[in-house]
């Protein structure tokens, strides 16, 4: 994203667009003459967003309204975003559920619906997405995953293995289409202060949404692979990844 | 969203008094549980700016606003920004600054949210020409805890209107607020700060400068004798000369730990005041400056209330009406300089006449005076008292977004309008300061 002409809008697609990772992230791109086109489940807070970024300066601001769920619907979706937008520079997957890891651990269905909705849908999204990207010789395809896949622990393995799964998928996806121009960023935030978090007590370790957005951005330009936000989860996973099997299976984490 | 289950304290900018409660972030309009109200009593907080239990309810539910940050719409034409009630003066001067707009009114601290800034009915140093911002508010939306949206303007529900501003978000919650911006070319402050010795020559200078679009005034509390009321005069204006908008971007200074008590004391206080009043050697000074030092110097200090230590601070604000001369503040100023007791900074300025639609607004024409106390518990709290009965004596009032200790008696004379303001309560809302000063649950 580099080289280019600054009177021509970026095209961005966001998918989650109302996650707060998404949000900081694109009022810093409203200011740069970004055209979005915004995807998310709830419409109204979808209308908020978008009056948010148009009123910030972005260029224009398109919505789709639709459960990311539903993996069916996803190549019509994109399809429209590339026609709307001309010419999608920048797409952003940041939807994604905590989920109930409590009510994982003995149904089946919760497992598979955290599943499903950080890792299945979002190979969907990659697959059409990383095929335009690849077609098109340029792009960037940043996907917000989690230190969570680094290592599972046992308050969230399930959530953890959505995005460990989703970390191994982009490396390979990396290694097939980097060398077409493009970009594929996978975005590993710590503990982030959003309503994903709302019921935990928030510690030192805590980042602002927008802090992680200044990383994200910042990741970007400089065409990073992978990015630990903040850069000293970087530290802290080394440590946690490092640590002994036969002692890190007796551990509280 | 369920609230969160443990409890981590909400303080108040003045850390007096602390109250457990529930903490509920609202991150969407629609998150505010009015359909199914928690049992106990709510409060929409923001910064948690107000100094003392306005902004705390003991045992209730805390639905904090700072995420309902979005802007809605802006217009460039009229300057009318409309934005959700958790966005903070900081970040509308962040947005409107390099466009070329300006807060109508703005107080000391830019870490306040829109939706406080509303409740508490705020002044800045523009109070003698612009009045509170309530008179720049145009419109906002209150939802009730039964669940009814009210979209409040002076021609519109204006009964609701006049309740909600300075009406301490005890009326249900803002959502939403627009407010006219005012335009500037510049981010510059034209000043001019005047060294005076007494409250007549503080008068004064604010009658020469009644045309100036700011002004305030810095008086020692500490100095007696001769010094006696000693200050600097600072009045600016918006330099009307093309300049850069956009921001400076400089280092804010963190307080990093929690001063010790015995750190401040009044041959402490007293230096600082004798350095701060001499730190200028002429009589008159005057150049331009960014707006920020003008009208933020202690927002450069993130958290400058930890000076006081964890035990926190008192604030005290009145105001007394002019036909009382200079006779009730010189009391005001005895009764402090006679305690030991005065702070770093207490700020002194004239309040003009324009009427702030609010009824429970706090300004009324006259002279104020602010400034913070440290704890002590023998004497802070007789000595606020003191000061409230001086303030009641003289026809003043209080400001209750100062405030942690008023009596009763003091707020319902100080505010004999509360029994009407009371018929707008929402019977789901209230505040640990609105049960102390009215003994209403």
């Amino acid at each position: 994203m580099a080289k280019r002409d600054p009177q021509v809008p970026i095209g961005v697609v966001i998918l989650g667009a109302t996650s707060s990772i998404a949000i900081a992230t694109m009022r810093r791109l409203a200011a740069q003459n970004a055209h979005f086109m915004l995807v998310a489940r709830n419409s109204d807070r979808l209308t908020a967003v978008a009056q948010d970024l148009h009123t910030r300066g972005a260029f224009a601001v398109d919505t789709w309204v639709m459960d990311l769920d539903d993996t069916a619907a996803h190549a019509e979706m994109l399809a429209a975003a590339a026609q709307r937008l001309g010419r999608i520079d920048l797409a952003l997957i940041s939807h994604g559920v905590l989920g109930d890891q409590h009510a994982a651990e003995t149904d089946f269905q919760f497992a598979a619906a955290i599943l499903h909705t950080n890792f299945i849908s979002t190979v969907s999204l990659l697959t059409w997405l990383g095929n335009y990207f690849q077609a098109q010789r340029a792009g960037t395809l940043a996907v917000v995953s989690s230190v969570a896949g680094d290592r599972g622990r046992k308050s969230n393995y399930v959530y953890g293995a959505s995005k460990g799964a989703l970390n191994v998928f982009l490396d390979g996806l990396r290694n097939r289409i980097d060398r077409d121009g493009v970009q594929v960023l996978t975005i590993k935030p710590g503990f982030v202060a959003t309503p994903m978090t709302a019921h935990v007590p928030h510690n030192a370790l805590f980042a602002s949404p927008d802090q992680v957005a200044r990383g994200i951005l910042k990741a970007i330009e400089r065409g990073r692979d992978v990015a630990y936000v903040p850069g000293f989860w970087l530290f802290i996973m080394l440590l946690i990844r490092a640590i002994p099997g036969r002692v890190f299976k007796k551990m509280n984490l | 969203m369920s609230p969160r289950q443990d409890q981590p304290q909400f303080e108040s900018w003045g850390r007096y008094p602390k109250y457990p409660a529930e903490l509920h972030p609202l991150f969407w309009k629609e998150d505010f549980p009015a359909a199914n109200a928690p049992e106990s009593k709510m409060l929409a907080v923001g910064m948690g700016r107000s100094y003392g239990d306005v902004c705390l309810l003991q045992h209730g539910t805390l639905l904090q606003t700072p995420n309902l940050d979005r802007l809605i719409s802006f217009d460039s034409q009229t300057g009318r920004l409309r934005c959700e009630a958790g966005v903070t003066l900081a970040q509308i001067l962040d947005f409107a600054v390099p466009r070329g707009w300006f807060l109508p009114v703005t107080p000391g601290t830019k870490y306040v949210t829109i939706g406080g800034a509303i409740a508490n009915d705020i002044h800045g140093k523009n109070h003698h020409v612009a009045g509170t911002f309530g008179l720049h508010t145009l419109c906002f939306e209150l939802v009730r805890s039964d669940g009814t949206h009210v979209v409040c303007s002076p021609t519109d529900n204006q009964e609701w209107y006049a309740a909600t501003i300075g009406g301490l978000g005890l009326t249900g919650l803002i959502t939403w607020a627009e407010v006219q911006m005012r335009p500037i070319v510049s981010r510059s402050i034209r000043y001019r700060s005047t060294k005076f010795v007494g409250l007549d020559e503080f008068l004064a200078l604010s009658h020469a400068s009644a045309h100036q679009e700011y002004s305030v005034a810095w008086i020692d509390c500490v100095a007696q004798g001769r010094n006696f009321a000693r200050g600097l005069f600072l009045a600016g204006e918006h330099d009307e000369n093309p300049g850069p908008l956009t921001p400076l971007d400089k280092p804010r200074v963190v307080m990093p730990f929690d001063m010790p008590a015995f750190a401040l004391n009044r041959t402490s206080v007293g230096a600082f005041n004798t350095l701060y009043y001499h730190k200028q050697i002429g009589k008159r000074r005057s150049g331009l400056t960014d707006y920020e030092p003008f009208f933020y110097p202690l927002d450069r200090i993130l958290k400058w209330n930890r000076l006081y230590g964890t035990q926190g601070l008192l604030q005290f604000q009145c105001v007394l009406p002019f036909d009382s001369g200079s006779l009730g503040m010189t009391e005001v100023l005895k009764a402090i300089t006679a305690s030991g007791l005065g702070s770093f900074l207490a700020v002194i300025k004239v309040f003009g006449d324009a009427v702030s639609p609010g009824i429970m607004s706090f300004p009324v024409p006259g002279v104020t005076l602010a400034l913070d106390f440290p704890i002590r518990r023998e004497v802070s709290f007789a000595l606020l008292d003191r000061l409230a009965d001086i303030t009641a004596e003289f026809g003043g009032r209080m400001y209750p977004a100062k405030d942690a200790c008023m009596r009763a008696t003091h707020f319902q004379q100080f505010y004999p309008q509360w029994q009407q303001f009371s018929a707008y309560v929402d019977p789901s809302f209230s505040s640990s300061f609105w049960q102390r000063v009215t003994g209403l649950g």
